[in-house]
C-alpha cells in the first residue's frame, strides 16, 4: 500500500518567494487541484501535448506545474507563465477527464494571478488586449463605430490602397493575414437591422431571448439575422434586450475576472428584465462563458441566485432547434434558389460555390467549436441539423472535435502553435473534399477562411456559420 | 542536477533539444498515475532510437546515474517515480509501427506506440491484438510491455506476456540483447522473453518489440446481470467457469462503483443493486448465441434480479466503456483514489470480495470494488483525501490485511499493475524469502550497478504480515 512518505529528492515546500506565488497559492482552488489524480486520460485530448509530445505542454502536466508552485516547490518564473499562456483553452480536457477537474477553472485562476503581476507581457499583446477588452468589446457604441469604420475602410477603395501599396506588411503578419480574410463589416447591428422583437410563427413554445454578441454583431450580422429568422421559424418568440453587452469570454479566459464579471451583471440584469425563458447564443464562445456565469459569480451574493437563472437558461442556437422547437422544413439549394430571387451576394452565405455541382448534391462538413462541444457540451445538435438538409451530404472530418487554434485571440499571441495546429486541421478538412465548411462560432470560422486561404487544397471550400447554411435552405412558404 | 561532465556527454548523444533540465520538465516527471507519490528527476531525455538509448545508457553508466524508462506515466505502483533521482528516459519520440507482416501475423513495435492506435490499427487490417488495459487510450505498448499489463479480456485471451514473442532491449552497461523473434516455438536458453515483460524497468530498457496477433473473433455479444446480493453475482462467476465456458470478459462493478460509473457515463444503471456482472463472449456466431444462453440461465438460477443481453455494438460499446471508466470515475467521491489489484483464484472470488468488505468496515474505510472477476483480478478501490492523514493510515492498514487475505486465499498481491514501489513491502509475502534471493540475484546478473529503476521491487524492508482476526 503506498506510504505516504513522499520521496528522498522532493524538495521542502516553502513560504511564497514572491508576490506572484503567493498571489497563486491564493487564488489556485486547493481541491481542484487535488481532485487531479494524474490518470493522464487527458493527455490524447490536447491539442497542445499532441503537437510536442511534452508533459508540460499537457492538462495534467500543467496542473502539477499550478500545483508545484502553490505547495511552494517551484517559482512561477517566465517559462511557468508561458506555459500557462500556451493552453488554448479549449477544455477538451475536461470531458476526457473521469474525475471532473474543472481545469478551464484552473487556467482562468493561475492566469488571473498572472495578469496581476506580469512583466513579461510581449507589449503589444498587452496594447492589443487592452484595447479590445477594456476599450472596444465592452462598449457596443465603440464597437459599431468600429464596425462602420472597417466598413468605410473596406467600401472606399482604402483597403484597395492599403494591399496594393503593401502599407499592411507594417502589420505582423498575423494582423495582415487576418485583415485579408475579414468578412465584410456593417456599422449596425442586428436591432438596427430588424428590431429588437419577433413574434413566433405559428403556435408560440416559448420566448427566447437572443445573445447577439460582439464579433458577432459587428462582423455577421446576417448572421445574428439569420438566427432571428430560424428562431421565429421553430416557434419561437425572440427579444433582443438592447442594454445587453459583451459576454466576457475572453476577459475571463486572460485573467480579468473583474471585468468579466462586471459585464456578467449587467447581461444578467437585461435578459432578467426581458423575462426570457431561454438565452440563446450563436458563437460557442460566447454560450460557454454565459452557461457558466454562475461559477462566474459564485462569491458574490448580490448576484448568485440571478447567475443561476442565467447560467440555467443558456442554450445555443442548435441545441434550441432540435430540442426544443419544430425543426424548420429544408428544401434543396436549387429549389430554394427558384423560391427566392434574392440573389444579394451579401445575404447568401457565400454565392455558390464554382464547384457546387449543377444537381443537388452538396457535401458538408463540420469544424466543432471547442465551447460549445466541451463546456455546453453540444455536439449532436447541429450535426442533426445539417444531416436534414436535403441534397446536402454531410462528411464527417477526421478529429473535427479538435481544436482549430483560434482560441480567442491565441492565434494573435501564440502564432507558432496556432498555426501548427491549423495546419494539421486543414489536412483533416482538405481531406473531406467538402464544398462547405461549417462552424458555430465566429473565433473557428475566421480560423478556418484563414486556413482555406492558407493551406487550402486549391478548391473553392466556402467557409460559413452552421446558421447561415441552414437559412439559405430554410423551404420558404 | 546531473554532474556537469554527464550533462555534456548526454546533450552530444541527445541533442540540446532531446535534453532538458529545467524546473519545468523535471516538476512534469516526478508523478505517475500513483497516489501520494513523488520525486524529482535530475534530467529527462527523449532518445528517438535503439543507438541513442544504448549512448545514453553507457553515459550513465559510466557515471553511475541511475535512470527509469517512462511511457505515458499511467501506472498505479509508482514505478515510473524517479524515487533516488537520475535520468527520466520518455519513451514517446520511439513511437512507430516498424512492420505488421501478414504472412507470420506479428507486429514489429516500438515502445512510445500508443496502445489503442496500435490496436485500432490492427483491427484496421482485420486482425486482433487482445490486451486491453483500461488506460490503453494513453498507455504505451513499452509501458504496457513493462508492467505485463492485463486488462478486460485477459481471462480468455490472456495479457501482455502472451503476446510478446519477441524483444529488442539496452541493458544497464548500453548493451544490446535481441531475445525471441518472429517465432511461435524457441527454447534457446532461457526465457529472457518471457523474463522482461513485467519486469518493471529493472533489469533491461526495452526499445523494439515483436508482438503475435492473432486473427479476430467473428462475432461478439455483450449481457448484463444484476443481483439484489453480493454473494449471488460472484457465485454466478464460478458456476460459469464450472460449466467449462470461459467468456471473453466477465466483469464485476458492486454497488458504490455502479453509482458512480452511471453517474460519469449516464447509461442508466440501475442504482439499487448490490452488483452488476458485464459479461461479454466471442468467437463462431452460433458458439456464441449458445454460450450467451447458458450464462443467461446460470445467472437466472444464481437469483440475478434482472438480465439484459445488449441489443446492438452500440450499447455493448456503452457497457465497455463505462466499465472502463470504473476506476477513474471513483475519483469523483473522493479527491484521492487508491486503486489495488489483489488477485485470487477465481473459484475464491465471492470469499474474496467478502473478505474486503469485512476488512473496510473494520477499518472504517470506503473501498468500492470491481474488476476482472473472470480472472479474479480484483480492483478493491479506496476513496479517500490524502490530506487526511489519519484515514489515508487506516487505508494503508485495510490494504495490508486485503493483501494478507488474497494470499490467505491462494491469491497474490498484484494481478496487472506490478509491484513498483507501493507494494514492494509485500512481496515477500508473496514470494516468499528464498524467492526474493533469486530475484535479486536475477536483477543482480542485468545490472550489478542498480542503475534501472532502482528503488523499486525490492527496495523495501518487507512488512510484518498481519495476523487476520476473524469475528
Amino acid at each position: 500500500m503506498a506510504e505516504t512518505q513522499t520521496a528522498v529528492s522532493r524538495p521542502e515546500a516553502k513560504p511564497p518567494a514572491s508576490p506572484l506565488a503567493a498571489k497563486l497559492k491564493i487564488r489556485l482552488d486547493e481541491d481542484q487541484l487535488t481532485n487531479c489524480m494524474r490518470c493522464g486520460f487527458c493527455l490524447p485530448a490536447c491539442p497542445t501535448f499532441r503537437e510536442t509530445g511534452i508533459e508540460a505542454e499537457s492538462p495534467r502536466g500543467r496542473i502539477a506545474l499550478m500545483k508545484a508552485v502553490a505547495d511552494g516547490l517551484m517559482d512561477p518564473d517566465e517559462a511557468f507563465e508561458e506555459q500557462m499562456n500556451h493552453c488554448l483553452g479549449c477544455r477538451a480536457c475536461e470531458p476526457a477527464c473521469p474525475a471532473d477537474v474543472k481545469y478551464g477553472q484552473l487556467i482562468e485562476q493561475a492566469r488571473d494571478a498572472i495578469e496581476d503581476h506580469t512583466k513579461s507581457h510581449r507589449v503589444w499583446v498587452k496594447g492589443v488586449r487592452r484595447l479590445v477588452f477594456k476599450e472596444l468589446f465592452p462598449k457596443q457604441g465603440r464597437m459599431k463605430l468600429l464596425g462602420g469604420a472597417l466598413k468605410a475602410y473596406q467600401k472606399s477603395g482604402l483597403q484597395k490602397l492599403a494591399r496594393g501599396t503593401g502599407a499592411l506588411k507594417l502589420l505582423p503578419k498575423q494582423l495582415s493575414d487576418m485583415e485579408e480574410i475579414l468578412p465584410s463589416a456593417s456599422g449596425r447591428g442586428v436591432v438596427e437591422l430588424i428590431g429588437d422583437f419577433h413574434p413566433a410563427k405559428g403556435t408560440k413554445i416559448a420566448t427566447v431571448g437572443m445573445f447577439r454578441g460582439c464579433l458577432m454583431d459587428t462582423l455577421f450580422t446576417e448572421t445574428n439575422v439569420h438566427t432571428v429568422e430560424l428562431l421565429t421559424e421553430a416557434g419561437f418568440e425572440v427579444v433582443i434586450p438592447k442594454t445587453q453587452n459583451c459576454c466576457g469570454a475572453l476577459h475571463a479566459h486572460s485573467g480579468e475576472a473583474e471585468d468579466a464579471r462586471e459585464l456578467a451583471r449587467r447581461n444578467i440584469r437585461a435578459f432578467k428584465e426581458a423575462n426570457v425563458d431561454y438565452i440563446v447564443s450563436n458563437a460557442g464562445g460566447c454560450g460557454a462563458i454565459l452557461v457558466e456565469y454562475d461559477h462566474l459569480l459564485h462569491d458574490d451574493p448580490a448576484y448568485r441566485e440571478d447567475a443561476e437563472w442565467f447560467a440555467k437558461r443558456v442554450k445555443d442556437i442548435s441545441d434550441m432547434l432540435v430540442s426544443h422547437g419544430r425543426i424548420p422544413a429544408f428544401a434543396q439549394a436549387e429549389e430554394h434558389a427558384r423560391s427566392n430571387a434574392r440573389a444579394d451576394a451579401q445575404t447568401s452565405v457565400a454565392g455558390s460555390p464554382a464547384n457546387e455541382p449543377e444537381a443537388c448534391s452538396v457535401r458538408i462538413t463540420y469544424q466543432d467549436s471547442c465551447h460549445l462541444r466541451n463546456v455546453m457540451r453540444s455536439s449532436d445538435a447541429p450535426r442533426k441539423l445539417m444531416r436534414q438538409v436535403p441534397g446536402a451530404e454531410f462528411v464527417e472530418m477526421f478529429e473535427s472535435d479538435r481544436c482549430c487554434g483560434s482560441a480567442g485571440i491565441y492565434n494573435l499571441t501564440q502564432p507558432e502553435m496556432a498555426n501548427r495546429i491549423l495546419e494539421h486541421k486543414m489536412e483533416h478538412a482538405n481531406a473531406t473534399q467538402a464544398h462547405y465548411l461549417l462552424t458555430s462560432n465566429p473565433g473557428c470560422l475566421l480560423q478556418m477562411k484563414l486556413g482555406v486561404q492558407r493551406h487550402g487544397a486549391g478548391t473553392d471550400m466556402k467557409v460559413a456559420h452552421v446558421v447561415d447554411f441552414l437559412h439559405e435552405r430554410m423551404a420558404k412558404d | 542536477m546531473l554532474p556537469e561532465q554527464a550533462r555534456r556527454e548526454l546533450i552530444a548523444v541527445l541533442g540540446a533539444e532531446d535534453f532538458r533540465d529545467d524546473m519545468q520538465t523535471l516538476v512534469t516527471h516526478s508523478y505517475d498515475g500513483t497516489p501520494m507519490q513523488q520525486a524529482l528527476p535530475d534530467a529527462v531525455v527523449y532518445p528517438r532510437d535503439t543507438r541513442q538509448v544504448s549512448e545514453t545508457m553507457k553515459v550513465l553508466h559510466r557515471h553511475r546515474i541511475p535512470v527509469v524508462s517512462r511511457g505515458s506515466g499511467t501506472n498505479l505502483c509508482g514505478g515510473t517515480v524517479p524515487v533516488q533521482g537520475g535520468v527520466v528516459m520518455v519513451m514517446h519520440r520511439m513511437n512507430r509501427i516498424l512492420e505488421v507482416d501478414l504472412e507470420n501475423l506479428v507486429a514489429v513495435v516500438q515502445p512510445g506506440l500508443n496502445t489503442k492506435l496500435f490496436s485500432a490499427h490492427v483491427e484496421s487490417l482485420g486482425l486482433f491484438y487482445p490486451p486491453d488495459p483500461s488506460s490503453m487510450a494513453i498507455s504505451t505498448i513499452g509501458g504496457n510491455i513493462a508492467e505485463n499489463s492485463g486488462g478486460l479480456r485477459g481471462l480468455k485471451y490472456g495479457t501482455t506476456k502472451d503476446y510478446v514473442i519477441g524483444l529488442e532491449a539496452v541493458l544497464a552497461n548500453g548493451d544490446i540483447i535481441r531475445t525471441g523473434g518472429k517465432l511461435m516455438k524457441d527454447v534457446a536458453g532461457y526465457d529472457l522473453t518471457k523474463l522482461l515483460v513485467g519486469s518493471e524497468g529493472t533489469l533491461a530498457i526495452v526499445t523494439e518489440a515483436t508482438l503475435k496477433l492473432i486473427p479476430p473473433p467473428k462475432a461478439k455479444k455483450t449481457m448484463l446481470a444484476m443481483y439484489n446480493d453480493l454473494y449471488d453475482a460472484a457465485r454466478t462467476v464460478s458456476k460459469i467457469i464450472e460449466s467449462r465456458i470461459i467468456p471473453a470478459t466477465l466483469e464485476f462493478l458492486d454497488n458504490p462503483t455502479i453509482r458512480v460509473v452511471d453517474d460519469f457515463a449516464g447509461l442508466g444503471l440501475p442504482l439499487d443493486m448490490a452488483a452488476i456482472l458485464l459479461i461479454e463472449q466471442d468467437g463462431e456466431p452460433e458458439l456464441v448465441e449458445r454460450d450467451i444462453a447458458t450464462i443467461e440461465a446460470i445467472c437466472i438460477g444464481e437469483k440475478a434480479a434482472r438480465v439484459s443481453v445488449a441489443s446492438s455494438p452500440e450499447e455493448a460499446l456503452k457497457l465497455l466503456t463505462a466499465r472502463r471508466s470504473a476506476f477513474t470515475a471513483l475519483a469523483r467521491l473522493r479527491p484521492t483514489t487508491i486503486l489495488e489489484d489483489a488477485t485470487v483464484p477465481r473459484s475464491k472470488i465471492a470469499d474474496m470480495v467478502l473478505e474486503i468488505n469485512r476488512i473496510a468496515r473494520k477499518y472504517d474505510v470506503n473501498i468500492c470494488t470491481f474488476g476482472h472477476a473472470g480472472d479474479g483480478n480484483l480492483h478493491p478501490t479506496a476513496t479517500t483525501d490524502a490530506r487526511d492523514r489519519d484515514e489515508v493510515h487506516r487505508v494503508e492498514e485495510a490494504f495490508a490485511e486485503i493483501f494478507e487475505a488474497a494470499i490467505a486465499l491462494g491469491g497474490t498481491i498484484t494481478g496487472e499493475h506490478g509491484v513498483g514501489m507501493v507494494k514492494a513491502p509485500f512481496l515477500e509475502w508473496k514470494v516468499g524469502a528464498p524467492g526474493i534471493e533469486v530475484l535479486k540475484g536475477i536483477k543482480a546478473a542485468f545490472d550489478p550497478l542498480g542503475l534501472l529503476n532502482p528503488g523499486k521491487m525490492f527496495a523495501k524492508p518487507s512488512r510484518k504480515r498481519v495476523v487476520i482476526q476473524h469475528g
